[in-house]
This record gives C-alpha cells, sequence and structure tokens, in this order.
C-alpha cells in the first residue's frame, strides 16, 4: 500500500486491489465523539477491516514548551495543567519533582503524603472515567459512564475544596504543596475512598461478566509484549501485555517505597485486559490511600526556603518522571541559571501510547478502532501540547 | 447461562434507578438554573481588587508594583501606575494605579497574582456566572469593575479574609508602633498626619465587623496568608515614608 496521497487521481489507483474491488479511504474525525479530542485517523478500509490507519495528530498544538521557555519555572506550572485536563495533579507532580531534581530542592514529609494521596486519588478518577468513556464507545451509552461521573463528582469536590479548582488544580509547588489540607479535609476523603470499593463492585457486577463486553474486547487489539517495550509504550496497556514495570515501584519517586500495594499484570494483552488493569488499579490505589491517609504526618506542608519569585535554579539538566494514570510522564529541563528555563520539554504517555495505534488495528473491523482507541487512554491536550 | 452477565448489569441499574428514590448518595445531580450546588469556600476562577472604606477608588489596596503584570503566566493585566502618591492600607504613601485592567477572557484563573501580591490587593472572586456578548469591551474588566470591597471577601473567603485581616493589622500596628520618631519629622513639612489617620481609621473598623451572611461549606479553612513568609511583607515595610509625601488630593478619587 503506497502512502496517502492528495492527488485524486493517484489516490484512487492506491486503492484499487488486484482483484478489481477497490479499498475506501475514510477520515475517522477529527471532531468524531469516539477520537476522544480532535484526533483524526486516516483509515484504509477493505470492506470492514482495516488495512491501514495513519494517525493524525496537532489540532491542539498550543505551543506549550516554546512557551515554558518564555516562562518562569512558576508560570508554567498552572500550564502542565492542561496537558492532561484529567489528571492536572499528576501533571504538576512531574512538573515539581523535574524542577526540584534541577534545583535540589527537599520535600517536607508532609507535603510527600499529600502529594501521593491526591495523586491516588487523581489516578482513581481517571481510570474511572477511562472505563466509562470506554462502555460509551461500545455502546452502552451513558450508564457506566455516569455511574463513573458520580463518582469523579466527589473526587472532585475534594480537589476543589483543597486548590480551589475541580480540574485545573495549580497545585503542587517547588518543595511543597500550594496550601495544607483544609481542616475536615482528610475526613471527607477518607469518607470518599471507603465508599470506592463499594462503587468497584457495581461496576463489575455491571460490567465484568457481561457476555456482549467479553465478545467485543477479548482477543480484540492484541499487542504482544516484545513490540511493547520496543515502542516505549508505558503505563497500563504496558502491565497489560504482562510487562512489570510501574514506576512507583521501579523509582518509587516521592515515598512510594512506604507503601504495600501490587502491580496488575495482565496476560493477553488485548482490550479486555486493559480494562480490567484499570479496575484492579483502582483496587491499589484505594489501598495506597488508606495507608498514606492513617500515616499522615504534622509539619510543613512546603519548603519555606524556597522562593516564589525570582527562583533561579542552577545552570544544568535534569528529567523528572512519575507514573502518572497514563503512563510515564516525564519532563526534561535544562536551566541556563537565569528564571526561565532554556530548554522545556514533556515526555506526554498519550502521544507515545498512540503509536502502536495501528499495529493494533490492523485487520480487526472498523468498529473495533473505536474501541481499541478508547483503550489506550488517549487526552489530546497532552498528545498536542 | 448465556446472557446472565447482562441480566445482572440490569440488576445493578434497576438497584440505582430505585435506590436514587430513598438515597441520596444516588441522586447527586441538582436542576441548574433554578437550583445551584453548595458553593465550596476555597472554590476560585477570576481575580478581583479589594478595597478598604467606603470609597473603592479610594480604598483600592493596590500600589501598582507590577508584580502580578510580570509574573501572571498569560499576561492578561495591564497595569499604569500614578504619578502621585497616597496612603496605602497600612498608612504610608505609595502610587496607586491609574489603570488596572484584566482580560477576563485571557485569564486562565491560576491564583498566581494572588500569592505573589505582597500587599493582599488581589484576589479570587467565585462568581462563575458571567456572560458577554463581545469580547474586547465586556471582558475586558476595567479597575472599576474589578474592586471588591473587603466585604464581599470575608462573604466569599470567611477563613482567608480573616487571616489576611489579621496579618494586615498586624503590619499596621508594626507600622504604627515605631512611628514616634519618623513621624515628628514627617510632621513638620507638611500635614501627611491627618490624611493618614483618615485613612486608617475606616480601614482598622471595617474588617472585623464583616460577618459572613451565609458561610460556605465547612470543608475549609485555609491557613495560605500564614504561608506566606514575611519575606513578602517586608516589602511594604521597606518601602518607608518619604518625609516630602504630598498630602493626596481630594480629586484623586475621581481620577480616570
Amino acid at each position: 500500500m503506497s502512502t496517502l496521497t492528495l492527488d485524486p487521481i493517484a489516490a484512487k489507483a492506491s486503492l484499487l486491489k488486484k482483484d478489481g474491488g477497490q479499498l475506501l479511504e475514510v477520515s475517522m474525525g477529527p471532531q468524531h465523539p469516539s477520537t476522544h479530542g480532535v484526533f483524526r485517523m486516516d483509515v484504509v478500509l477493505d470492506g470492514e477491516n482495516v488495512v491501514k490507519l495513519k494517525p493524525i495528530f496537532g489540532y491542539l498544538h498550543r505551543n506549550h514548551e516554546k512557551i515554558a521557555e518564555d516562562e518562569t519555572y512558576l508560570g508554567s506550572m498552572p500550564y502542565t495543567d492542561r496537558l492532561d485536563y484529567f489528571c492536572s495533579i499528576t501533571n504538576n507532580w512531574a512538573y515539581a519533582l523535574a524542577v526540584e531534581s534541577l534545583a535540589g530542592i527537599e520535600v517536607p514529609e508532609r507535603a510527600q503524603y499529600i502529594r501521593v494521596i491526591t495523586a491516588e486519588l487523581t489516578r482513581l478518577q481517571n481510570h474511572a472515567s477511562l472505563v466509562g468513556f470506554l462502555m460509551q464507545d461500545m455502546g452502552a451509552s451513558g450508564t457506566p459512564l455516569m455511574y463513573a461521573f458520580r463518582e469523579r463528582e466527589k473526587i472532585l469536590d475534594l480537589f476543589e475544596s483543597l486548590t480551589g479548582a475541580r480540574m485545573m488544580c495549580n497545585y503542587m509547588r517547588f518543595g511543597g504543596c500550594r496550601v495544607d489540607l483544609p481542616t475536615g479535609w482528610l475526613d471527607q476523603a477518607k469518607k470518599v475512598v471507603a465508599a470506592f470499593p463499594k462503587f468497584l463492585d457495581e461496576f463489575e457486577n455491571l460490567l465484568v461478566s457481561n457476555e456482549i463486553l467479553m465478545a467485543r474486547t477479548q482477543g480484540v487489539g492484541i499487542i504482544p509484549a516484545e513490540l511493547i517495550v520496543n515502542a516505549g509504550i508505558t503505563g497500563p496497556l504496558l502491565r497489560a501485555s504482562g510487562v512489570n514495570y510501574d514506576l512507583r515501584k521501579v523509582d518509587k519517586y516521592g515515598i512510594y517505597d512506604r507503601f504495600t500495594f501490587r502491580v496488575p499484570l495482565g496476560d493477553h494483552g488485548d482490550v479486555y485486559d486493559r480494562y480490567m488493569i484499570r479496575i484492579l488499579e483502582m483496587r491499589e490505589s484505594v489501598k495506597i490511600l488508606e495507608q498514606a491517609m492513617r500515616d499522615i504526618p504534622e509539619g510543613p506542608f512546603t519548603d519555606p526556603k524556597t522562593k516564589v519569585r525570582n527562583f533561579r535554579p542552577k545552570p544544568g539538566e535534569a528529567y523528572g518522571r512519575i507514573e502518572a494514570p497514563k503512563g510515564e510522564l516525564g519532563f526534561y529541563l535544562i536551566s541556563d541559571g537565569s528564571p526561565n528555563p532554556y530548554r522545556y520539554r514533556v515526555r506526554p504517555p498519550s502521544l507515545i501510547n498512540l503509536t502502536v495505534l495501528e499495529e493494533m488495528c490492523l485487520n480487526r473491523n472498523i468498529a473495533d478502532v473505536v474501541i481499541i482507541l478508547g483503550s489506550v487512554d488517549i487526552v489530546m491536550g497532552e498528545v498536542d501540547r | 447461562m448465556f446472557g446472565s452477565g447482562v441480566l445482572k448489569g440490569m440488576a445493578e441499574t434497576a438497584r440505582n434507578f430505585l435506590g436514587s428514590y430513598v438515597d441520596k448518595d444516588r441522586l447527586t445531580t441538582v436542576q441548574y438554573p433554578e437550583e445551584h450546588a453548595p458553593r465550596i469556600e476555597a472554590s476560585r476562577n477570576f481575580p478581583f481588587l479589594v478595597y478598604d472604606g467606603p470609597d473603592p477608588m479610594a480604598g483600592l489596596r493596590c500600589v501598582s508594583c507590577f508584580i502580578c503584570e510580570k509574573e501572571c503566566p498569560p499576561k492578561c493585566i495591564i497595569i499604569e501606575k500614578s504619578t502621585d502618591k497616597k496612603p496605602d492600607a497600612v498608612g504610608k504613601p505609595q502610587a496607586y494605579p491609574v489603570k488596572f485592567n484584566i482580560d477576563v477572557s485571557v485569564c486562565m484563573s491560576c491564583q498566581i497574582c494572588v500569592e505573589v501580591c505582597p500587599f493582599d490587593a488581589i484576589k479570587m472572586d467565585v462568581d462563575f456566572e458571567q456572560t458577554a456578548t463581545s469580547r474586547f469591551d465586556a471582558l475586558l474588566r476595567t479597575k472599576q469593575q474589578l474592586a471588591k470591597s473587603n466585604e464581599y471577601y470575608h462573604q466569599i473567603h470567611p477563613t482567608e479574609a480573616a487571616a489576611v485581616d489579621a496579618e494586615l493589622a498586624a503590619a499596621r500596628a508594626k507600622a504604627a508602633a515605631p512611628k514616634p520618631a519618623p513621624a515628628v519629622a514627617a510632621a513638620k513639612p507638611a500635614t501627611p498626619a491627618p490624611t493618614s489617620a483618615a485613612m486608617a481609621s475606616p480601614v482598622a473598623t471595617a474588617p472585623p465587623t464583616a460577618a459572613p451572611p451565609a458561610p460556605p461549606t465547612a470543608l475549609s479553612s485555609r491557613p495560605e496568608a500564614a504561608c506566606r513568609s514575611g519575606e513578602t511583607r517586608s516589602a511594604t515595610t521597606e518601602a518607608s515614608p518619604t518625609p516630602d509625601a504630598p498630602a493626596p488630593p481630594a480629586k484623586e478619587t475621581a481620577s480616570e
């Protein structure tokens, strides 16, 4: 198959099959409800089977990295919220981690716990809504998504009472967090977390043994472990293919070495495994949250020595990475000693996880493309930046 | 049996549907325009300027130091500084903004202006129901539109405002305490003393009386002001009152 071309005659010729039949080139998106944002796929179909798929991104490009080179270090923090707008707190954390290792800032104990608690809450709400969206893509119109959003709303209320915003939290600061936990917040959070397993049970009752779900997802979008490692895929996708790699265990950034939790792994690497991995990860996150909320100490929530203004790290470079809900989120920074970073680079999990989309979709139905894309869990704000 | 999984799921939806009649946890939506969800105290959206006393333009705490303009990530604040001076919330002669515009269509509600302001002059509002028919006139807020009273600030963020007031009172006491020595010198050339006293009196009386009529949900108390180090506060104290500071003319309230 030759590359897709704008010349209509050549395009038509390239779509002719040897047996006289014709291939059909379909443009899915950019504004299609199944594409999770403005994302376009050029799909070449033989009947209903995908023979070629070309992802086209860039519709949501906002020049994030270049803008950050003109901003102060703190000024980029609210922009990181807008990368993966579902998980603004984990984005903040990855960026704060990079700047902290650049400037050699220590984070107080309490702030570490607050970071773990907020990040795991973020993981809960991201996975819950992802599963809801996946079901929506499959045609379960509304019900699972609304149940997931009902739970997500409780977590967003917690975020709002802590940070002031539901989604654009802008919460982490270099050396800690912006504000301390308000009085009563922890009790409220404990209540939400204690009720969460009930929701997961409900969700499993609703879906896990559903025959339609199994028929649609099992054996679909398989991606072998070898390819997934070579392509640099991280996060739940990688673990669904059976590769045991979780930065919370590998890097033990923050204080993750203090908690006991397991890393769920899949066997087949199909859509069903990716779906189940999310459910199991939510259960493990609940365990981490219970431990963190039990052990959180009193103390300062931020390093009092770090300045808000005129923050100039010494020249050097740093890479900070965390296990974001979607995979490895990394920030690479070079400082030349000025108040602005010399280079600012984001390693977005969504973009890199999208690169194997064609391999997953080849020889599947067009309807499978929708759920395979849904199982990758992308947010276009992060893909295009 | 094939289909038992589907039936199990249906039973779950039925339980949720029927449960929504008895269990409040299962019915979480509100009918928005008629009904409002309870407001969370910490919530924020756009900045406003705080003023003390009865006159919005005279009582603005802003001294047009340009820190927020410089630190604002999307650069949505436009300030023009005055050439004359008037006493600020602590009683020191300071410049004031002739023009203070915020382009709300650009603002991304990140609160960094609030964090860097050393004078507690800019705070976050909670008013989210905003519409406009044009991008440029209605969404470019001038200082007249942005000015809101300290009482209003107490209404929307009670705990935070109380902390800020305590901090300001402490700064004012600190500014007043060592006064005798420089005050003699300052009193000699002109008449800055009566004006600063006149400015200070409504400021000192107003804040504690403002009782929040409808306290938001008790989910938060924000010791944000406490996290401010003394470093930012010292910015106000280091600008010592110059003896030749002109008494602010009465007409300045009508400037702009």
